[in-house]
């Protein structure tokens, strides 16, 4: 229990990190598409990347269950997030605010996870999911509120059937999930208000 | 920030820790500085957590024993510091972190055989402070009990 | 509707340090300070803490002093001042039984285990100002009785024994208690809720509502069975080692009414239960919060809801008194666009009124001319 991994690799200011990585999440909320630089260090355990760790730790609380994907839930990183941010881990999707996936996993299909009530549309799972890289990945072209025109965006290591999910998704406005993408130290939001087209088709 | 040796986790019973983190919680702020500064070799003890001011939700039962409702939050402090190795940890109503501090503060040095000694001593004062004040507090409630006695109402 | 209206900065600013040299009134006069406030007034601190819900006695102290003791304000104070700081987790819920009992008075028997005990109490007091406090002179120390103290028995278990009274409280299995703090309320509500409301409301409409039971308003036939006051633990389960730590004790009243009930189709007759528990010292709002909490369980008993104490939206609705302060005094603030539009309509409805009477003369103008 006293594990040394539990107990350590949070941020060295907690507040002044935690509202800088808030500050980055929310512009980049704002204007979906945009890359955003995650200046703060964390180390959460392994497997989950440091950038990962930091939105984590900026926006888990006790009041926000968090789902993790088996290989994330058999790490230390539970105990490392009840630690630092009190926030439980939950195996129900549904329940889940937060859902962590790292790098290189599957991720899960948008509609398992909770798509918040017409009446609480914000009591929904926002997914921090981490892909390879924001270039060289297929080209996706984005259009809606925060975006002036469209913007294109290449994000690599989304799984196939992305764009479908994505479009599933933005159909149940004003329910569905919100996307948080995370590459090295960036990352890319895409909320459900973005349209998703896949520029080849 | 972190230090690399980590000593495996001590053999002390939960059951103890327990009773030492509740009697730390209860402890003065004097109380632990003074045990702080009387302490022979002061170890190092590096912040991991905190000291963080809080809320905690007290929850009451229905009826007094049925199930639980939500009655009102309390401020509490908590904090938790890395020393020789172990991790302690220290919370305690209110909102004095210097306090939550020492208490990890004396809660990691109870996981040290070579401190554990001085920290048992501290809590065995503490005991016998509450006990004492426990113990007046009851006898001046006792003070105000009503003794019935009846009046005998009769022909003889 | 709101307009925004710029300007009054200068006043605002000023009516601010007004407000700050009031509030510290005669400069000769010491300043009181937070510990006396604790210590000598107590039981403001335990009303603000209770109705605020947070309890911290310095903390209340200091809203106390910086509302220049207007109780609501502080309590307001509180409110946004817990606002700031993060949740760390549910305590273990208390054990009243465990309670280091300063208190201990019971209406429906008088010789129980643990005895009556008066504590600290108003109650026989002649309610005669006291002179001799216009000095500082000296206090005696309380007395002390020695011997072994009986534990101090819960009256709901004396009772239980011959199955005459209700028990405790259970909800259906698995039920998670709510939390108003971090849900919308929504009607009907289960009990859990309707106390956690209760236990922050205020204190004089919670009198008020519970006096209103007993003079007929609801169909009560109350007795204490009993209001005790002491320190309870408060325990939170450390997830990073797997136990409880207790975090030090709170003082809180607590009142169990015990109500007559007639029995319906679905349970015999038998005695019902209201509860009441409240931080610090604060009977009056545990014996009211009591009659309230067993009036509002009509549902249970298959009662009609004839009286505003039964009614659940109205009593829940309207029981804080942050929220409603908040709403009675918005009403001083601009309204002046609000007003306009309603001026307007108030002079139209006017010129259409004298333009009819001129028109057609109404009955009685021509009833005064004759």
């Amino acid at each position: 229990m006293a594990d040394t991994q539990i107990f350590s690799g949070a941020f060295a200011e907690p507040v002044f990190a935690a509202q800088s990585v808030f500050r980055t999440i929310m512009d980049c909320m704002a204007r979906p598409g945009t890359v955003g630089m995650i200046a703060a260090a964390a180390r959460p355990p392994q497997p989950l990347g440091s950038t990962a760790g930091a939105v984590a730790l900026t926006l888990c609380d006790h009041d926000t269950p968090v789902w993790l994907t088996p290989k994330l839930g058999k790490s230390k990183l539970p105990g490392w997030l009840s630690f630092h941010t009190g926030a439980a881990v939950t195996e129900d999707k549904h329940e889940a605010r937060f859902a962590f996936v790292e790098q290189g996993a599957a991720v899960p299909g948008f509609g398992l996870f909770s798509q918040g009530t017409q009446e609480y549309p914000d009591r929904s799972t926002t997914l921090v999911v981490e892909i390879d890289a924001f270039e060289g990945g297929r080209p996706l072209e984005l259009a809606g509120p925060g975006i002036r025109e469209t913007i294109k965006v290449a994000p690599q290591g989304l799984p196939d059937t992305f764009v479908a999910l994505a479009a599933a998704n933005r159909a149940m406005f004003p329910r569905g999930v919100d996307l948080i993408l995370v590459a090295g130290d960036r990352v890319l939001c895409l909320p459900r208000t973005t349209v998703i087209n896949s520029r080849e088709a | 920030m972190v230090s690399s040796v980590t000593r495996p986790a001590s053999g002390i019973a939960p059951e103890r820790r327990k009773a030492a983190m509740g009697l730390l919680a209860k402890a003065t702020r004097h109380e632990l500085d003074e045990a702080w500064k009387a302490l022979p070799q002061r170890p190092d003890a590096e912040p991991v957590r905190g000291p963080e001011t809080g809320l905690v939700m007290v929850r009451g039962r229905i009826g007094g024993g049925g199930q639980p409702f939500n009655l009102g939050e309390v401020t509490a402090t908590r904090a938790s510091v890395r020393l020789d190795g172990v991790v302690g940890h220290g919370q305690a109503l209110g909102t004095d972190g210097e306090k939550a501090r020492l208490a990890a503060v004396f809660d990691a040095l109870l996981q040290l055989p070579e401190h554990a000694p001085a920290v048992e001593r501290l809590l065995a004062d503490i005991a016998a402070r509450i006990a004492a004040e426990d113990a007046r507090k009851a006898r001046e409630t006792a003070a105000t009990r009503v003794d019935f006695f009846t009046m005998v109402r009769g022909d003889d | 509707m709101y307009v925004a209206v710029k300007g009054g900065e200068t006043a605002i600013a000023n009516a601010h340090r007004l407000l700050a040299d009031r509030r510290r009134g005669d400069r000769s006069l010491p300043s009181i300070t937070i510990e006396q406030i604790v210590a000598q007034l107590g039981l403001a601190v335990d009303r603000v803490m209770a109705e605020a819900s947070l309890y911290d006695r310095a903390i209340a102290a200091l809203a106390i002093r910086q509302s220049r003791g207007d109780m609501i304000e502080a309590i307001f104070i509180l409110r946004a001042y817990r606002t700031t700081l993060p949740r760390f987790g549910y305590s273990v819920p208390v054990e009243t039984a465990a309670m280091q009992v300063e208190r201990r008075v019971s209406a429906t028997y008088k010789d129980l285990p643990g005895g009556q005990l008066l504590g600290p109490t108003f109650d026989y007091t002649h309610r005669l100002l006291d002179p001799a406090l216009l000095q500082d002179g000296p206090v005696e120390q309380p007395l002390q009785r020695d011997g072994e103290q009986e534990p101090v028995m819960r009256v709901a278990d004396i009772l239980a024994g011959e199955d005459l009274v209700e028990g405790d409280g259970d909800l259906p299995a698995g039920h998670v208690p709510g939390d108003l703090t971090r849900e919308p309320l929504e009607f009907p509500m289960p009990r859990d809720l309707r106390l956690q409301a209760l236990a922050r409301g205020d204190e004089g409409f919670l009198l008020s509502l519970g006096y209103s039971t007993q003079r007929g308003y609801g169909n009560n036939h109350p007795f204490v069975g009993e209001v005790r006051m002491g320190e309870v633990e408060v325990e939170l389960e450390l997830p990073e080692l797997g136990f409880a730590v207790s975090l030090g004790r709170i003082q809180v009243t607590e009142c169990q009414m015990i109500t007559q009930f007639k029995g319906s189709a679905k349970s015999p007759p038998q005695f019902t239960r209201g509860y009441g528990l409240v931080f610090g010292q604060n009977e009056r709002k545990a014996m009211s919060m009591s009659l309230v909490d067993r009036a509002l369980r009509t549902a249970e008993f298959e009662e009609d809801v004839v009286s505003p104490a039964q009614d659940e939206e109205f009593v829940i609705s309207h029981a804080d008194n942050v929220q409603a302060t908040g709403f009675v005094e918005h009403l001083k603030l601009p309204h002046y666009v609000d007003f306009q539009a309603e001026l307007d309509l108030m002079r139209r409805m006017r010129r259409e009124h004298e333009a009819k009477s001129t028109e057609e003369p109404g009955e009685d103008v021509l009833e005064a001319a004759q």
